[in-house]
């Protein structure tokens, strides 16, 4: 029977590789399980000392307007800290996502494929920059030549130093590449007989981009929005540079605040002793976030797959 | 002449003037990016003008604005990122290639999908949180007040090894940082490398099992250098990301000011005298650039910011290096390999 | 094993063809009531085929008949097509191929296969041509030498390239890669050489280059060809079977099937009333 030729120790080494290479892949799956277990261990369980929900009620950390976690008495309200990031969010979201579109748009509708080469670079090399970079731009360009001169300068109000809306304007900077790329992507995949049937029925060009291009896309729009803001949210650097270090429940944009994302860093990068629930407040808040990001990342993948089922 | 008479609408054009001022909004919209980047990047270099210069290069931070520098960040981030590529390549392509040539359309690899493009969308500063709790304290397991001191009795809190001190839990050494990193890369290198491996046509696979090859020997010798291209250009943009990256290492308690250089190595001479501080180099403290420009910017003396913009000029500098590489293989790969 | 083999071809052959083979050919291969599916869809239908030794068996028939299907089941390439299923036999030399204990790899070294689009990997084309030699283990240099100038040989490429044998495949023309393609399977030594419209992507020079090929290989090797050529089919083969919504219609020898096909299908097809 020459066809088979005893092959065990290769077959066995074909097998070994198959399994080292599952366990690479299950690693993702590995750090997932290792995320939540470490956000849960001292939020929930308690691994060092009693846990920060048995120390805080869950109803307090989400409905008290005070967050103070070292100057007593200490409290653990995080609304403060999450009208921080809503803050940060919007202004991010009114600034980013219009130009966003507007920019795919422009590149997948208007542009020629010279003006495309060249701005795509630029929009790459807009998303390649550090957010640390970003923070120092808010920080020392935005604010004081920006937004001071403006609103200041004109209309007299009180610009902070550290202060939402600069840290608002530079994240929504950075996330216009995202928007655009996602929404060009969405606007590609609209099929180019809906566009001629459009132009046949005597449409404009705008007509057709705008009342039909765009709402045939609009769920792969929706989707791009979806992560930009869940990244706008996770975003960290920027806001703890330009933004500031202070929990702060407000309604004034030119007011220090703090996001979540901020406290965080504040809060380990500080001397926080491990069992205090000081250091505890650190997975709380973690968790929230975490929890935030998640659920605006699997909406934004559900809208995204029923879109790639429309035309796919 | 006569058909300019008949139908006269045919000359007057509908609706030009919004389809004019849209178009113009959106160019406007686009050139606004491009506009902000230039005003960024030369904000920065204004700021750094005067403080950029060799001896901010090869200079320690110092507590006096004139002799301080980035030389500890700049050897702390090649170490890090030295060890955080030889974690995330290895394992992020081997993930790739078990998820584009193995799996099966199961539970479980529908399962590592879903998982990875949500791994994809969380916080980098999570990641800082996982690195502090599992790498640099182990779960407050070791040490003096450490879980195995209250339970057993006994604990440990350094490792002698071959004469490599390496203390327990870690702390915030090198390692720490770079195996944070790692996970944090991860979920990027893996889509990378799964799209390279996409480009591969399946008939190169084809071929080379129709010869006898088994599926190993196809994918080593076939697919797997036909996507080092598109794997390296993935792997330089997630090392980029990970040059960058600042929140999860603050996170991991990383101080800006380190007066030495890991496994003190700060010269190729100290290399060649002491060789063996290459192993203690993981063990040991460290600082990274970001962290110094983070240090930097939030100092209230102003002096500082100038050290800010020239530490971001470093940064920049390294990245447009990384990014000039990648470009340089996507192009010669282009040249040589076309389906 | 050899007596059902034998009665297998005598009992298609006057089905058939109702003329007598000149059989001075032994069989090869051979499936037995073979059915192929793709998921539910049943792509092949009982198909009985025995290939003759150290000749050119043609498989024609429209597009989407089966007849690549069937082939790629020779070497069992649709194993790695997920979600397909085959029950019937293939015997190599008497050996059920399908059987649990065969290696595929094994099998793949016997029985080659030439694809439609040609495939140089992009190296040099030496280590084209190396490449299988290589992993079955030969590491002598001589000897490896020594294969990739008789496989270029074989293959009639030897002297266009032997003085470039180091630069990459992809610069080849169509025909030349083509060609590379033969001569990579020829330096596996191969019994059995499957072929998947190996010139449809060509010029006509080239086209009658490989089929000129074809018709020296048969010398040495047992070729299974696919085309969707009927004048390629009557040049290059000695057998063909025509094969039509996955069932093989006819099976004879060539000449007599194009100018005496026993079925109304295949007279229809030859003469072009459809496909």
């Amino acid at each position: 029977m020459f066809l088979e030729r005893p092959r065990t120790a290769e077959a066995f080494k074909e097998r070994l590789i198959e399994i080292s290479l599952f366990l690479c892949a299950f690693a993702s799956v590995l750090t997932t399980i290792a995320i939540i277990f470490v956000l849960f261990s001292e939020a929930v369980f308690g691994l060092s000392g009693a846990a920060f929900f048995q120390e805080v009620s869950v109803v307090d950390f989400f409905t008290g307007t005070r967050w103070s976690p070292v100057l007593k008495p200490q409290e653990f309200g995080v609304l403060p800290l999450i009208v921080g990031t809503l803050w940060v969010t919007g202004v991010a979201a009114v600034v980013g996502l219009p130009i966003g579109v507007l920019t795919a748009v422009y590149l997948s509708e208007y542009a020629k494929p010279q003006v495309r080469n060249v701005v795509k670079p630029f929009l790459e090399l807009l998303a390649g920059i550090p957010t640390i970079v970003y923070g120092f731009f808010g920080l020392a360009i935005v604010t004081p030549y920006v937004i001071d001169p403006i609103f200041q300068g004109l209309f007299g109000f009180k610009v902070g130093t550290f202060n939402a809306l600069a840290g608002g304007i530079v994240v929504g900077i950075m996330i216009i590449p995202m928007v655009s790329s996602l929404t060009e992507d969405a606007l590609r995949a609209v099929p180019r007989s809906l566009r001629e049937a459009g132009y046949a029925l005597g449409s404009t060009k705008f007509d057709v981009v705008v009342k039909i291009v765009l709402p045939a896309a609009f769920s792969g729009v929706v989707s791009a929005f979806l992560l930009a803001i869940s990244r706008a949210v996770g975003e960290t650097m920027a806001v703890a540079i330009a933004c500031g270090s202070k929990p702060n429940l407000t309604a004034n944009p030119l007011e220090q605040i703090q996001t979540m994302t901020a406290y965080i860093v504040q809060a380990t990068g500080g001397e926080a002793a491990a069992g205090t629930v000081q250091y505890q407040s650190v997975y709380a808040v973690g968790l929230t976030l975490f929890l935030m990001t998640l659920v605006l990342n699997i909406i934004s993948q559900w809208v995204m797959r029923r879109y790639r089922e429309v035309y796919q | 002449m006569t058909e300019q008479t008949t139908h006269p609408e045919l000359l007057t054009p509908s609706g030009k003037k919004e389809t004019r001022l849209f178009a113009i909004l959106c160019a406007t919209a686009t050139w606004s990016s491009a506009f902000v980047l230039i005003v960024l990047l030369s904000a920065v270099v204004f700021k750094a003008w005067g403080w950029f210069d060799w001896d901010f290069l090869t200079s320690y931070d110092s507590r006096r604005p004139q002799k301080a520098g980035i030389f500890a960040g700049l050897i702390g981030t090649a170490w890090m990122i030295f060890f955080t590529i030889l974690f995330s390549v290895p394992i992020g392509v081997g993930a790739a290639i078990y998820l584009e040539e193995y799996a099966k359309d199961n539970w479980l690899s529908r399962l590592i999908r879903i998982n990875l493009a949500n791994l994809a969308g969380v916080p980098s500063i999570v990641y800082g949180i996982l690195g502090v709790t599992v790498f640099v304290r182990a779960f407050g397991v070791f040490g003096d007040d450490g879980h195995l001191d209250s339970f057993v009795g006994w604990s440990i809190s350094e490792l002698n090894f071959l004469g490599v001190k390496i203390s327990l839990p870690l702390g915030e050494v090198v390692l720490s940082g770079a195996m944070t990193m790692t996970l944090l890369i991860l979920p990027v290198i893996i889509i990378a490398a799964q799209e390279a491996l996409r480009g591969v046509p399946p008939s190169v696979r084809h071929a080379s099992l129709a010869l006898g090859a088994s599926k190993w020997q196809t994918i080593r010798n076939q697919v797997l250098p036909a996507a080092i291209p598109g794997i390296m250009t993935g792997v330089i943009l997630s090392i980029s990301r990970a040059i960058g990256e600042t929140a999860p290492l603050i996170c991991l308690g990383i101080a800006a000011y380190v007066p030495f250089a890991p496994g003190g190595i700060d010269s190729p001479e100290a290399l060649m005298k002491q060789p063996e501080g290459v192993l203690q180099a993981p063990f040991d403290y460290f600082t990274v650039i970001p962290i110094q420009i983070y240090n930097w910017a939030l100092d209230h003396r102003s002096a500082y910011k100038g050290h800010a913009a020239a530490g971001i000029c470093v940064l920049l500098l390294s990245l447009l290096v990384l990014n000039g590489l990648a470009i340089l293989i996507r192009n010669r790969a282009n040249r040589h390999i076309r389906w | 094993m050899t007596e059902t083999k034998n009665s297998a071809i005598d009992v298609k052959v006057e089905k058939a063809a109702s003329v007598r083979e000149p059989s001075t050919h032994a069989i090869k291969i051979e499936s037995q009531n073979l059915d192929f599916f793709y998921g539910e869809h049943q792509a092949l239908f009982d198909i009985s085929l025995p290939v003759p030794e150290r000749a050119v068996t043609a498989l024609i028939g429209p597009s989407g008949c089966g007849k690549s299907t069937f082939l790629r089941t020779l070497n069992r390439m649709n194993d790695i097509v997920e979600g397909t299923r085959l029950t019937g036999k293939v015997f190599l030399e008497g050996q059920d191929i399908y059987a649990p204990k065969v290696d595929v790899v094994t099998l793949r070294k016997h029985v080659g296969m030439v694809f439609q689009k040609s495939t140089p990997f992009p190296k040099s084309i030496y280590d084209n041509i190396a490449y299988g030699p290589r992993i079955h283990g030969m590491k002598d240099k001589n000897k490896l030498d020594e294969i990739v100038k008789t496989s270029l040989e074989r293959a009639a490429l030897w002297n266009e390239v032997s003085n470039r044998l180091k630069d990459s495949a992809m610069a080849l023309s169509g025909g030349q890669q083509q060609r590379l393609c033969i001569a990579r399977t020829l330096a596996t030594d191969p019994e059995v050489i499957l072929m998947d419209e190996p010139a449809s992507a060509l010029d006509p020079a080239s086209t009658s280059r490989i089929e000129e090929l074809i018709f020296e290989l048969k010398e040495k090797y047992t070729i299974v060809i696919v085309t969707h050529n009927m004048q390629q089919a009557a040049r290059v083969s000695d057998y063909t079977a025509f094969f039509y919504e996955g069932k093989l219609i006819e099976r004879g020898v060539t000449e007599k099937l194009f100018t005496n096909p026993a079925e109304q299908q295949t007279q229809d097809y030859i003469t072009g009333r459809f496909g």
